[in-house]
């Protein structure tokens, strides 16, 4: 059943839109690449044709060709013959475009969200602040590593349930 | 006056120049993995390679764009000889012990850290698009290495003896970084490229200051490798590529 034709191209953004909220970071799950800010812009033309613009998290993440292969076929299985999706470097993606449910997710998760806002390029001071433990909130918490389990996450441990947690890098 | 439109093969030999040096220095911080002394150092060298790899992949394939040859990433990471690499000489040295490999982080994140937030203004939009990506992955990688060198330098004697040894034997691979070649002078005056020799007075300032506090003296050895960006290097460059590029040569086309 093609899409294109009658609905308006408003309306059938929102589907793709709609669709795209099925696609989701292989590394974390419970976010979608809406969640975490790839997401730029999706465009729809009068002859059906839909343009997803992504821009990735970090230069050598490996999950951004994952990510354009499953915005592919999502827009395929929902009937959207010809999709084309284009990587954008400028603007740099930063952790301040999470919205605010995809970092509730990943405390549900068990992943400490960006604490704070990323740090202004050749400010004076690297502001960190305090990272709360996703199992039980305590503030006392401790970075073990800078580079955890994926290039977009640092390895933490919480001093008070002594249970080890990755700590999504502000940036 | 607005400056004329710079040379496309020269903007290609450029992107290719920084290309191979985050290229080259992913290879080597790859073999650390499984070798390093403790599970978390382990995976910050390979997640330090993985970003150079990243910003490896978008400046070979803009490289191969503008030169217009037709050649993608692959076949300019896989297919050419050693003469066509044009990537410093720093970061194909060996990884020796880990302080060697702390020295060479500390001397070429220093200077690459520079290098992204002089390029973040850069006309070229391709080079400033990866530049805001590459500046704030480059902090973390020059913090690392800070890191490790005060650690390193003012720990045990043991330690100290190796860090200083590391930073002696890699001191003469520092002076090529600071070399301006007409490729590098003429996208300079067209407000693509970084005057590298710019760079030098911060790049010092900070690595004293780092070596100050890590109780180790700054290495005065003269002699200052050179031929990196026009294609010579060092010995044990081949075995990297031969090792980098042979699943590719063995299986033409080879895809994942």
């Amino acid at each position: 059943m093609v899409r294109a034709g009658t609905t308006s191209t408003g309306a059938r953004v929102d589907d793709v839109r709609r669709v795209l909220a099925t696609v989701t970071d292989p590394e974390i799950p419970v976010l979608t690449i809406d969640d975490l800010g790839v997401l730029r812009d999706v465009s729809v033309d009068d002859t059906g044709r839909v343009s997803v613009t992504i821009t990735p998290t970090y230069s050598g993440c490996p999950a951004m060709d994952t990510i354009r292969a499953d915005i592919i076929a999502a827009l395929h299985d929902a009937g959207y013959a010809e999709v084309d999706v284009r990587l954008v470097l400028a603007p740099a993606w930063t952790t301040d475009w999470m919205s605010a449910d995809g970092r509730r997710k990943l405390v549900e998760y068990g992943v400490a969200p960006p604490s704070g806002r990323a740090p202004v390029r050749g400010g004076p001071v690297r502001l960190d602040l305090t990272v709360r433990c996703p199992q039980c909130g305590s503030p006392d918490t401790q970075e073990v590593s800078r580079f955890g389990s994926t290039a977009c996450k640092s390895h933490w441990s919480c001093r008070s349930c002594l249970e080890p947690f990755d700590h999504f890098k502000a940036l | 006056m607005t400056a004329p439109a710079p040379d496309a093969t020269v903007v290609s030999t450029y992107a290719l120049r920084l290309g191979d040096d985050a290229l080259v220095l992913a290879q080597r911080l790859s073999a650390w993995s499984s070798r390093a002394h403790d599970l978390e150092e382990d995976i910050a060298l390979t997640n330090i390679g993985l970003d150079l790899l990243g910003q490896a992949r978008s400046l070979l394939t803009y490289a191969g764009e503008v030169e217009g040859a037709g050649r993608t990433e692959d076949d300019l990471a896989y297919l050419r000889e050693e003469r066509e690499f044009v990537n410093c000489q720093l970061v194909e040295q060996p990884n020796g012990d880990f302080a060697q490999t702390v020295a060479r982080q500390l001397y070429f994140s220093t200077w690459q850290l520079a290098l992204w937030e002089a390029l973040l203004g850069s006309a070229d939009e391709t080079l400033a698009a990866v530049a805001g990506k590459a500046v704030k992955e480059a902090d973390y990688h020059r913090d690392h290495a800070v890191q490790w060198t005060l650690r390193l330098g003012d720990g045990t004697p043991e330690s100290h003896d190796r860090m200083q040894a590391g930073l002696d034997r890699l001191w003469p691979f520092v002076g090529e970084l600071f070399e301006v070649d007409e490729v590098e002078s003429s996208l300079v005056a067209a407000g693509v490229a970084v005057d590298s020799a710019a760079l030098r007075p911060s790049w010092d300032g900070f690595v004293d200051g780092v070596l100050a506090e890590a109780t180790l003296t700054r290495p005065s050895d003269p002699w200052t490798a050179t031929g990196g960006r026009r294609g010579i290097h060092s010995e044990s460059f081949g075995y990297l590529l031969a090792e980098m590029q042979h699943l590719h040569r063995s299986h033409p086309g080879a895809t994942w």
